[in-house]
């Protein structure tokens, strides 16, 4: 081949695509997710679940709200457009559009339902993330690496719920107080409610279901027949969000 | 060949002046968004996707339209077509270089965006559109500058280039259709989750593609001493009016399924578009300006004496390209979040900062156009002379 500046540059160039895919052999070749090791106390399931029991759900509280974004480091920016929430209150016609007729008993009307993400079987978030920031553990947890997520928001399209949020800014100036336990995250990534696996990891039930006095969270194992939750979905009527679209999302409600 | 850039009129370098200041101030204002965070726009938990990718999703159909010429010249060898396929491929580079450049100013985590290659996943649409982007633009560069190379030297382009141009056909068509697919298949969202999308995706793509060549034609021709050719143009836009009707034709379809079916699901997004939703207008006036537009493109390209008559078909050819840019580039993206998941309605409206970072893009996307276009100009003037 003719010896010129030009095609020395062509080969350098061919050379430095050649480094650039290095990379992605090593990560086709290698393919692990980052997992939080289960303590010695851990809770274990095959399928974790949630039921919320909206009858047992008394007006204006907040406790399981306050409970999971204290522990949590969620912020508060004080405005809706930025806000950031895992757990909130939706009214029914909001938590179950389509379901709400005009004659509806005032108590459904008034009463406050707990929405969160609902740790779906089939979740839409998982499949559209191009960088598997988020997935889904073997006990049904949809987990999030907020070290991996590139705040594409693919993840914020697909889920049917609004279950998502992302740091449009960064969070940390607007914690009130700071929980060491939990990390606070960076502006740019998604986040959403993760059944507390930090907690189950060390024998902890999750925090909202902690916090609520009025027993009105319930969480537990659905593979165990004999568990509590198996034993609630036995004996009562129980819905879920938007089951027509295909997720198998597993947080269960008692109207 | 790039050296043709370096030589210019005044008027080339006030264009490429006044396109750099744009891009400086595009630049200055990413500078802080990367800063504060995208905070800064208009997005938000509720409408999370905004006028970038709305932008990112018009022009992967301004790229794709690439195809309407390279088409028609290689696999039918229509030879009207052999003067500005070239500029058809040059357009389509400029056109996938603004895409590439709005999802980059979109990503939350910019630093983290060969976590893209690190960490393939084919089950994300997200994934495969980055790389069929990537891939349509590399084969555009190739493409076109070895063609334009060989006619410079009067030789027929080398043959290892004919597989890449085949493949180039199918590629424009699968770039559309993949980035349709980041939305017409989310559960939940009923504006998009429509199995018409991607052909309406490309419907309107090879209007609005073709429409904007048309124009770039009629400048190029005024400007230098290269004449596309009368057919080359008249036939531009023929396709840009069959385009144009089957898109309309397939809006129509949605109104159809919608108001007949009458789902609320399916009406939400329409009528918040075209009419209004519980007193939520934002986009209405928008999208009746773009019908109209539509309407009159249609009358005035159906029309054989009008199409024939270059500045009225110009101006159809604006009106076209407008009206679609409405529909693509502003109103299907943002209607789609339109009620929330938990039919709230909330609206969107840019700010400053990510308007002119939207206007540095289309900028920097004019500026590459405008390179391309003076090299191919200029050998194409070389080579007559």
């Amino acid at each position: 081949m003719e010896r010129s500046r030009r095609n020395f540059l062509k080969i350098s160039g061919i050379c430095l695509l050649g480094l650039g895919v290095k990379p992605v052999v090593h990560a086709l070749a290698k393919n692990e997710q980052p997992q939080i090791l289960p303590g010695p106390d851990a809770m274990t399931a095959k399928r974790w679940a949630m039921v919320v029991d909206t009858k047992k759900c008394v007006d204006d509280c907040r406790d399981c709200i306050d409970a999971c974004h204290q522990t949590h480091n969620v912020p508060d920016f004080g405005n809706p457009k930025d806000e950031i929430k895992w757990i909130w209150h939706e009214y029914y016609g909001h938590a179950f559009p389509g379901q709400e007729h005009e004659y509806e008993a005032e108590e459904i009307e008034r009463k406050p339902f707990m929405v969160l993400c609902n740790h779906c079987d089939n979740p839409p978030c998982v499949r559209v993330c191009p960088v598997q920031a988020t997935w889904k553990r073997s006990d049904g947890i949809v987990m999030m690496d907020y070290h991996r997520c590139i705040g594409c928001r693919c993840c914020m399209a697909a889920c049917p719920y609004g279950s998502r949020s992302f740091n449009w800014r960064d969070p940390r100036p607007y914690i009130k107080e700071t929980n060491p336990e939990y990390p606070t995250r960076t502006k740019g990534v998604a986040e959403k409610c993760t059944f507390c696996v930090e907690r189950l990891a060390v024998g902890l039930m999750p925090a909202c279901v902690e916090a609520c006095k009025h027993g009105a969270l319930v969480f537990g194992a659905l593979d165990e027949p004999d568990s509590p939750i198996r034993e609630i979905l036995r004996s009562n009527f129980t819905l879920r969000r938007k089951p027509e679209l295909g997720t198998r999302p597993q947080v269960y409600y008692i109207v | 060949m790039l050296e043709k850039a370096l030589t210019g009129s005044k008027k080339y370098w006030s264009w490429i002046t006044l396109l750099l200041i744009l891009i400086g101030i595009g630049f200055g204002c990413y500078l802080y968004q990367l800063s504060r965070g995208l905070t800064i726009t208009g997005m938000g938990r509720d409408i999370s996707w905004g006028l970038y990718i709305a932008q990112f999703t018009f022009l992967v159909g301004v790229a794709a339209s690439a195809v309407m010429v390279v088409l028609p010249y290689y696999l039918h060898n229509y030879k009207a077509f052999g003067k500005i396929t070239v500029l058809g491929e040059f357009l389509a580079v400029s056109a996938v270089t603004m895409c590439l450049l709005f999802v980059l100013a979109d990503l939350g985590n910019i630093k983290r965006m060969f976590f893209l290659l690190l960490y393939p996943t084919p089950n994300s649409i997200m994934f495969w559109d980055m790389i069929v982007l990537n891939i349509y633009l590399l084969l555009n560069i190739v493409i076109a500058w070895n063609t334009l190379a060989a006619e410079r030297k009067g030789v027929p382009p080398p043959a290892w280039l004919k597989p890449l141009i085949y493949l180039s056909i199918p590629w424009a068509v699968s770039i559309h259709t993949v980035t349709a697919f980041l939305y017409a298949g989310l559960p939940g969202r009923h504006l998009w989750l429509t199995a018409i999308l991607a052909v309406r995706f490309l419907g309107s793509a090879f209007a609005a593609g073709p429409a904007l060549l048309v124009i770039l034609c009629l400048i190029v021709r005024r400007i230098s001493k290269f004449d596309p050719g009368k057919e080359a143009i008249q036939n531009l836009g023929r396709i840009v009016t069959y385009a144009l009707l089957i898109s309309i034709f397939f809006v129509a379809l949605e109104f159809f399924t919608a108001y007949y079916s009458k789902v609320p699901g399916h009406i939400h997004g329409l009528q918040y578009l075209f009419f209004g939703l519980e007193g939520h207008a934002k986009l209405v006036p928008w999208m009746r300006v773009a019908t109209v537009l539509a309407i009159i493109a249609a009358i005035l390209l159906v029309n054989p004496n009008t199409r024939k008559n270059e500045t009225i078909l110009g101006f159809a050819c604006a009106a076209t390209f407008i009206s679609l840019w409405i529909e693509k580039g502003i109103g299907l993206v943002l209607a789609g979040f339109v009620p929330n998941p938990l039919e709230k309605i909330v609206e969107y409206t840019p700010t400053a900062p990510e308007l002119l970072i939207t206007l540095g893009i289309w900028a920097t996307g004019f500026l590459i156009l405008t390179v391309l276009y003076k090299i191919a100009v200029s050998v194409k003037e070389e080579v007559a002379a």
